[in-house]
């Protein structure tokens, strides 16, 4: 065993971290390559190639560690379905034997006394984890240039890179965890989405991710940012990947989650290959207005081609209120963020100013250094509108347009099966380019937003190429519960097209 | 409505942010940018539509989940404070509260 | 002195604010213990301290005990009810905001009765809501700092909210000692006041009758009540001195400080004003069944308002004695056994009422431990009933048993030779001497004086020693000089 760990893995199929996440799992079933192969060939990746600044956190005696435990599981055939399968997670998940510092300075250096439900799901289903990833602050941003933490192999904060083209974001807030994955640092890894956090980042990258229903994978032990719109998902190379994650994510939560859902665990590969024939797709008008850019449109419309081929029908709905969810969910979210943001004082964990003359003053420094500036306007943005007289006219208004946004989807869905368009306005940007225009990257949020506000699962998925031939990716979004369906949908149009395994240049 | 620099300071005060004046004016700035965009939320009718506070309850009924009333936290005093600031004698320690 | 109507030709206008632990054996919102008195921090678990990633998980028990509050006071129990964040940074506030209710809470309506003085009392409840308890804040042995201990922080509490129906410090303590009866009798809180398991808040404001209600300060963390009359008799001085020098009374929370016997404002929480409330995101609607509530009320104990009714009822007590009796389950539990022992409640109602609690008064310990048994008590009252022995020689009865000189009701009767003489014939003979050496006061008593009769009376009753049945003296008496 010990010779295997030094000499580079040999595996049969070309590079190992060419494989995907399914054929990984199969080669460590079959005994080819063993889990601390696995984990020391993406390591020394890792190690090699971090100009990326995807990660922030390495361990890896813990995660050989759980390698070797997965070997003798995989020995003693008595393994799970993702059993040494190498996955790093975003920052915004706690971790025991790495620190968790969600992008921001407050959490510098914080250990985490338990494992987040999420994580201990994907460790019980046999998966390694490699380490943490970066994001943006808290998960608010949409360009990964939020995070105030330090990436391996840097010596100071550094944005996440464009694996397509390092000199454009890679979108956000989980950032790290879709450049990790474009780049082959990971086969998979862990990704949150409040407003489109998973599925914008996929786009960029071009990678495939899915945020599920609300409800259906635990909070406990994300770091919190809007409670109402937190969900946690998979990021890989392929819907198949994704639906193998998935399901080992997902799952009652009843002892620490009082908003997980009662509903048992779920095969979401079960319909993969099911036929799409005479399958519905709503085409939402308002999602292909004079806001998209030529190019994205130009991809997404080619791909809704290819979906027509495989037998889908496209009709053609309305989402009336998708411009309003940017106000909507730029008030609900900041609002509950200003309260989740409020434990960090200080007090009994996280950063504590060195210098203040008083309680007072104590807390004013030192949530004033410990958080960024957009995290900040946030704050400001979510005291504002639930303080007294402003509660009503902000924040009650935005909670019952956001009742109608979902019962908008609820009219649609009686017309189609599911819902496809376009997951941001535009490719990636250049770094930089907005990041002194908050508002800017609030509006590019636009066609992510009506999902999440909704609690609606969506999905991204590679169509091709736009502008500086960055990746495009479509959006899916189906109606509650219909996760299995979305990934069927996607795993057809994967089967049929390759944009999924295109590789950056030099990767 | 355009936030003055008297609200950014209430606000501030409120959510104990400490602003300089530069960041202040910025902050003032950026914050009526956005509530530039609110304004055709507010113009919205909403007469008789209820708020939405947990997503899938437009799709199902939702009920708080009780738990059984049962101890079963041990004591984890060590780990739970290995992050603290400042402790003694199991305190967390702060300035002094005056009450 | 403020039971009085008006102090100074002041209306006193009090409402109460009442917090009391319930009695679950884990937290609202996590699974660690709340026993009192543990290391510091060494009960506050991940969930208490908020540590990054973690949620909220309702504890049922908090919740059954918020319904038999309910129930116990009439109120109405909201088939769905909000738990909301109120926002405010203290050290001793985990998360920075506590889970509480706001706009829609779980008991709302409700009145708690009682007795003050004879006099029937009536306090409307606006509301009773869950919400978790704050940890302690030790000022003391830091130089310049505060300890702060989590222990407490995510300890249910039940928050009593009265309408402003009182009118005076005693009335307001009168319900304070009332409503602290109904959770400790139902079991839902254990009433120690030391360890703060029942803390009161009282909002105390004056104004000139028919004047429109005053601007009313805070008396916080009233954990005594006689602290909590002192306090408020106070206040309502102070308040009333303020205006009349012409100042305004500004609203304020303020603490009383035992020491002094003063109230004073609080200097921290000043700008705490807005909690922005919002419901909380972490928690779907708190949903009660109808038989939920059914099912608590057919569990729950005899309420002592019920059983006070009962008792008038079944024994023919007074209204009053029925509300003394059912003060505490042990003093109703004891009445019931000595009545049903004796077959003389009302007697039974007396000696309880008054020679026992003036005695227990005196000695300050409990019923349960009074020398005195429900059982000897019993045997004490028929001897009463069957006319074995007059009231005054049960007094000395009752001192031998509650002395330990004696256990048993007739030994001591025997040995004290406290028999009332009922046999006529050794009677007739006492009589006959007496008329024989008082022909002055018979041919009195003849001529119509009553006075003179009643001496003869007492006469014989001196002449027996006392013993003799009053009844029998007096009707003897008649015969023989008609």
């Amino acid at each position: 065993m010990s010779a295997a760990m030094d000499k580079k893995p040999s595996a049969p199929h070309g590079d190992l971290h060419d494989l995907s996440v399914t054929e990984l799992a199969a080669l460590l079933r079959d005994r080819k390559v063993s889990a601390v192969e696995a984990a020391q060939h993406f390591l020394a990746r890792i190690r090699a190639q971090p100009q990326l600044g995807a990660f922030l956190a390495l361990n890896e005696d813990a995660t050989l560690n759980q390698a070797r435990a997965a070997d003798e599981r995989l020995a003693a055939a008595s393994a799970g379905p993702l059993e040494g399968v190498p996955i790093a997670h975003k920052d915004i998940f706690v971790t025991r034997d790495w620190p968790s510092t969600a992008g921001s300075k407050m959490l510098s250096g914080y250990r985490s006394p338990f494992d987040a439900t999420v994580v201990a799901k994907l460790k019980g289903a046999g998966a390694v984890n490699l380490g943490k990833l970066n994001c943006d602050e808290f998960a608010m941003g949409s360009s990964n240039e939020n995070s105030a933490q330090t990436p391996i192999g840097f010596s100071a904060p550094e944005p996440v890179k464009n694996p397509w083209d390092v000199s454009r974001i890679p979108g956000g807030s989980s950032g790290g965890s879709a450049a990790a994955v474009a780049a082959r640092l990971t086969p998979a890894a862990t990704g949150t989405d409040t407003g489109g956090s998973i599925r914008q980042p996929a786009s960029f990258c071009g990678i495939t991710g899915i945020k599920p229903t609300y409800g259906r994978a635990s909070r406990y032990g994300m770091i919190a940012f809007a409670s109402s719109l937190d969900q946690a998902g998979p990021m890989a190379r392929s819907a198949q990947d994704c639906a193998l994650l998935l399901s080992a994510m997902c799952g009652p939560d009843p002892d620490r989650d009082s908003t997980s859902l009662d509903l048992p665990e779920e095969d979401f590969s079960r319909q993969l290959n099911d036929s799409i024939e005479g399958l519905r797709i709503g085409i939402p008008k308002e999602f292909f207005g004079e806001g998209l850019s030529a190019d994205v449109r130009a991809a997404v419309q080619a791909a809704l081609k290819e979906y027509e081929k495989l037998g889908a029908k496209l009709v053609e709905i309305s989402l009336p209120r998708t411009e309003l969810s940017i106000p909507v969910y730029y008030i609900i979210a900041p609002a509950e963020a200003s309260s989740n943001l409020s434990r960090f004082d200080g007090v009994k964990f996280g950063h504590r100013a060195a210098h203040y003359s008083d309680l007072a003053d104590m807390y004013q420094k030192t949530r004033s250094e410990g958080f960024g500036d957009e995290v900040k306007r946030r704050i400001m943005i979510g005291t504002y509108v639930l303080s007294h007289g402003y509660y009503d006219a902000y924040y009650l208004q935005a909670q019952k347009i956001r009742r109608m946004i979902a019962d908008d989807f609820q009219q649609a869905f009686r017309q189609c099966d599911l819902i496809a368009g376009p997951v941001a306005p535009t490719v990636a940007w250049k770094i930089g380019e907005k990041s002194d225009d908050p508002v800017a990257n609030y509006l590019a949020d636009i066609f992510t937003l009506p999902a999440s506000l909704a609690g609606l699962p969506g999905m991204s998925l590679p169509v091709g190429f736009g502008a500086a031939a960055m990746p495009v990716g479509m959006q899916l979004i189906g109606n509650y519960f219909s996760e299995s369906r979305l990934l069927n949908a996607a795993h057809r149009f994967q089967s049929e097209t390759d944009w999924h395994s295109r590789k950056p240049a030099g990767i | 409505m355009s936030l003055t620099s008297s609200d950014i300071a209430r606000i501030a005060k409120l959510a104990r942010l400490e602003l300089p004046a530069a960041e202040a004016e910025r902050m003032r700035t950026q914050l009526n940018d956005f509530f530039g965009i609110v304004e055709k939320m507010r113009a919205v009718d909403t007469a008789g539509i209820e708020p939405l506070e947990h997503p899938v309850a437009t799709f199902q009924d939702i009920a708080l989940r009780l738990r059984e009333d049962r101890v079963s936290e041990p004591n984890q005093r060590e780990a739970n404070q290995q992050n603290a600031p400042a402790l003694e004698r199991g305190l967390f320690l702060v300035p002094k509260v005056i009450e | 002195m403020t039971s009085s109507k008006l102090i100074q030709g002041y209306e006193v206008v009090i409402g109460f604010e009442t917090h009391a632990q319930l009695s679950t054996k884990s937290k609202i919102f996590s699974r660690a213990s709340t026993a009192f008195g543990a290391e510091p921090n060494t009960q506050a678990c991940a969930v208490d301290l908020a540590l990054p990633g973690t949620l909220p998980v309702m504890n049922k028990g908090a919740v059954e005990r918020a319904i038999e509050f309910g129930l116990a006071v009439g109120s109405h129990i909201a088939p769905r009810s909000i738990f909301a964040r109120k926002n405010y940074f203290y050290p001793d506030l985990p998360k920075g905001y506590q889970i509480s209710q706001f706009e829609i809470p779980v008991v709302q309506g409700g009145a708690v009765e009682f007795f003050l003085g004879d006099e029937k009392k009536s306090v409307r409840l606006v509301r009773a809501h869950l919400e978790e308890d704050a940890g302690k804040s030790l000022h003391e042995d830091f130089i310049g700092q505060t300890g702060i201990d989590l222990n407490r922080a995510g300890t249910p509490l039940l928050e009593i909210v009265t309408e402003p129906d009182m009118r005076s410090s005693a009335e307001a303590v009168a319900y304070a000692k009332e409503l602290h009866k109904i959770v400790t009798w139902i079991g839902i809180c254990d009433g120690n006041m030391q360890e703060g398991s029942f803390r009161c808040d009282a909002n105390v404001s004056v104004r000139k009758p028919g004047a429109p209600l005053g601007t009313r300060r805070e008396i916080k963390n009233l954990n005594s009540f006689k602290f909590m009359q002192q306090a408020m008799d106070y206040e309502i001085l102070w308040q009333i001195e303020q205006l009349e020098d012409g100042r305004a009374i500004e609203q304020a929370t303020v603490l009383f400080n035992p020491d002094t016997g003063e109230t004073r404002a609080m200097r921290s929480k000043e700008d705490a004003a807005d909690y922005r409330y919002f419901p909380d995101p972490d928690l779907p609607p708190l949903v009660i069944a109808n038989e939920w509530v059914q099912r608590v009320r057919s569990e729950m104990t005899e309420l002592p308002r019920v059983m006070a009714a009962r008792f008038c009822a079944d024994y023919g007590l007074s209204e009053y004695d029925a509300s003394t009796l059912t003060q505490s389950k042990d003093m109703a539990g004891y009445f019931e056994a000595t009545a049903k022992a004796c077959g003389q409640p009302k007697l039974a109602a007396n000696w309880i009422t008054g020679e026992m609690s003036r005695r227990l008064n005196a000695t300050d310990i409990g019923l349960m431990q009074a020398p005195v048994g429900a059982a000897q008590l019993a045997t004490l009252i028929s001897r009463i009933a069957d006319a074995t022995i007059s009231n005054n020689a049960a007094k000395q009865v009752f001192e031998a048993l509650w002395s330990g000189e004696s256990a048993d009701v007739d030994a001591v009767i025997e040995s004290k030779g406290l028999k009332q003489m009922n046999d006529s014939s050794a009677l007739e003979k006492i009589i006959d001497d007496v008329l024989a050496v008082n022909a002055k006061n018979i041919e009195e008593f003849r001529a119509g004086k009553d006075r003179a009769f009643n001496a003869l009376v007492g006469q014989v009753m001196k002449a027996s020693k006392g013993q003799a049945n009053p009844a029998q003296v007096n009707e003897l008496l008649k015969r023989k000089l008609s």
